[in-house]
């Protein structure tokens, strides 16, 4: 089956009853990105953070065995969690849950779809699966996100079915270093396209990036992706959530960033509050003040593995 | 003169809804703090998480002056989130979700499962010739309607679109499928 006739059939209608209802749709998939936009998606490792989370007000959790600055530290394959893991924070929260699968290992994002996780994260924080391939995002119901570098990489992940698109950034790091460099990356070419002076740039453009013509034509007219952007990798204080909204991010995962804090509730609310009013420095003053330690960060350079570089 | 709308911005689908507005012609504002609700005709409350947009109402200051904005008869209109923060009645929500309790209707949050349960269908709305398609997004239900409420639209037998004096509310994001009608009906209307 190829790639368009899963698209095809993500787009059939799915009958459930008499009513022609259809799931698993692309307008469906994508839409509940749109309605995480402006918040925050939190990593957390136990039904109890989980609950600190939602009580912080995160429009989700990513349900995860260890966090990223945890992983790094850990070393080894890194997995897909325990479903029972994920069970326990669904059980625990009313917010959307998310967890992880390797990259290329639809095997296990098919165990993340029968458990009923709202959203799929094909995640180079952990170990991938394959060397090649991604995963055929359009054969599932249950929406992807995927991480992305560059512009390319993103409309690549967008073609194999990606309903939303994260910067890596360099996880479980605190540095909010590469977040920037890959939100700049994406938002500079997408600007550089909707400036293009006729088509024949739009063929280079997508020759040069390694991307689908039409994504590149898409965003030639509507300035943007086709899904929502968000950003990850690296955001440890308001401050840095501020910056990437700034930047363009649509909304923020925060991954060690809250549980490797000194006061994780309290981090956990500002940071949302700093999505919201993120262009407010009034309200960025008042909500930074008194937080207590930051995440320890890591400097890129001394970095043995560098998690943004998995995917192709 | 054009009308003057607020898009509650603290978080979810807000964008799409300010773009339909100003496509059809009003002025928009983002709001996300009580002073910037004077200068208001009107307001929309978006999709989102309700539990976030609850605390971050509170935390904002904007609970208060919002509420007394709407029970002045400001026209409002909310979906899906939008639609339970407008509710009197939450259930299945957190202990501390604030409603502003406009529309006299109990709403079930995620109502239907989640998200592998939510659906795009053809819906007949009062008043509309042809039906319109509405996007589920791990959507609320209407479980029970008080007297002075009117239900424009259900999906199967749950009521999909209420309407009680300026205030109307949907389970559905009309702002997602590229059908202008219900926000021209909502500009109509103030």
């Amino acid at each position: 089956m190829s790639a368009t006739d899963d698209r095809a059939a993500a787009d059939g209608a799915t009958a459930t009853g008499g009513d022609k209802a259809a799931t698993g749709t692309t307008l469906v998939k994508r839409g509940l990105a749109e309605m995480l936009k402006g918040g925050v998606i939190m990593d957390v490792v136990t039904p109890e953070q989980a609950r600190i989370a939602e009580d912080a007000g995160a429009v989700s959790v990513m349900a995860l065995e260890r966090v990223p600055s945890d992983i790094r530290a850990h070393g080894g394959v890194s997995r897909m969690s325990d479903p029972e893991m994920i069970q326990r924070v669904q059980a625990a929260v009313s917010i959307p849950v998310m967890a992880k699968a390797r990259i290329g290992h639809f095997a296990e994002a098919q165990i993340l779809q029968a458990l009923g996780v709202d959203y799929v994260d094909e995640s180079e924080v952990l170990t991938p699966a394959d060397e090649a391939h991604h995963i055929n995002k359009w054969a599932f119901t249950v929406p992807f996100v995927c991480g992305a570098t560059n512009l390319g990489e993103a409309l690549r992940r967008i073609s194999e079915g990606a309903c939303m698109i994260r910067s890596k950034g360099e996880a479980g790091t605190g540095n909010i270093v590469e977040a920037v460099r890959h939100l700049r990356e994406i938002v500079g070419d997408m600007r550089r396209i909707e400036a293009a002076g006729d088509e024949a740039e739009l063929f280079a453009f997508a020759k040069r990036l390694r991307a689908p013509l039409p994504l590149v034509q898409e965003i030639a007219s509507t300035g943007w992706l086709p899904v929502p952007m968000f950003c990850a990798g690296g955001i440890a204080t308001p401050a840095d959530a501020s910056l990437v909204m700034q930047l363009g991010a649509e909304a923020a995962f925060v991954g060690s960033g809250i549980f490797k804090s000194s006061d994780p509730p309290k981090m956990a609310a500002a940071i949302v509050e700093a999505v919201t009013h993120y262009r407010d420095p009034d309200i960025l003053a008042k909500i930074s003040s008194g937080l207590g330690d930051a995440m320890a960060g890591l400097e890129t350079a001394t970095l043995a593995v560098k998690m943004a570089e998995r995917g192709w | 003169m054009k009308p003057r709308v607020g898009v509650l911005a603290l978080q979810g689908g807000f964008a799409a809804h300010a773009a339909i507005l100003h496509s059809l012609g009003a002025r928009v504002d983002e709001i996300r703090k009580p002073q910037q609700l004077a200068s208001i005709d009107a307001l929309v409350i978006p999709g989102g998480e309700s539990t976030t947009m609850s605390m971050l109402l509170e935390r904002s200051g904007l609970l208060g002056p919002l509420s007394e904005r709407l029970e002045a008869g400001m026209g409002v209109l909310g979906t899906c989130a939008g639609m339970i923060l407008l509710a009197a009645e939450v259930v299945d929500g957190r202990p501390d979700q604030h409603c502003l309790g406009l529309v006299d209707i109990a709403v079930r949050r995620n109502a239907y499962g989640t998200q592998i349960e939510s659906f795009e269908a053809d819906i007949a709305v009062d008043g509309l010739d042809a039906p319109f398609h509405a996007v589920f997004i791990r959507a609320p239900a209407v479980e029970r309607v008080g007297a002075g409420v009117d239900v424009l639209a259900r999906h199967g037998d749950r009521p999909v679109l209420c309407r009680s004096g300026p205030a109307t509310v949907a389970a559905f994001h009309p702002e997602l499928s590229n059908d202008t009608r219900l926000h021209t009906r909502f500009l109509a209307g103030l």
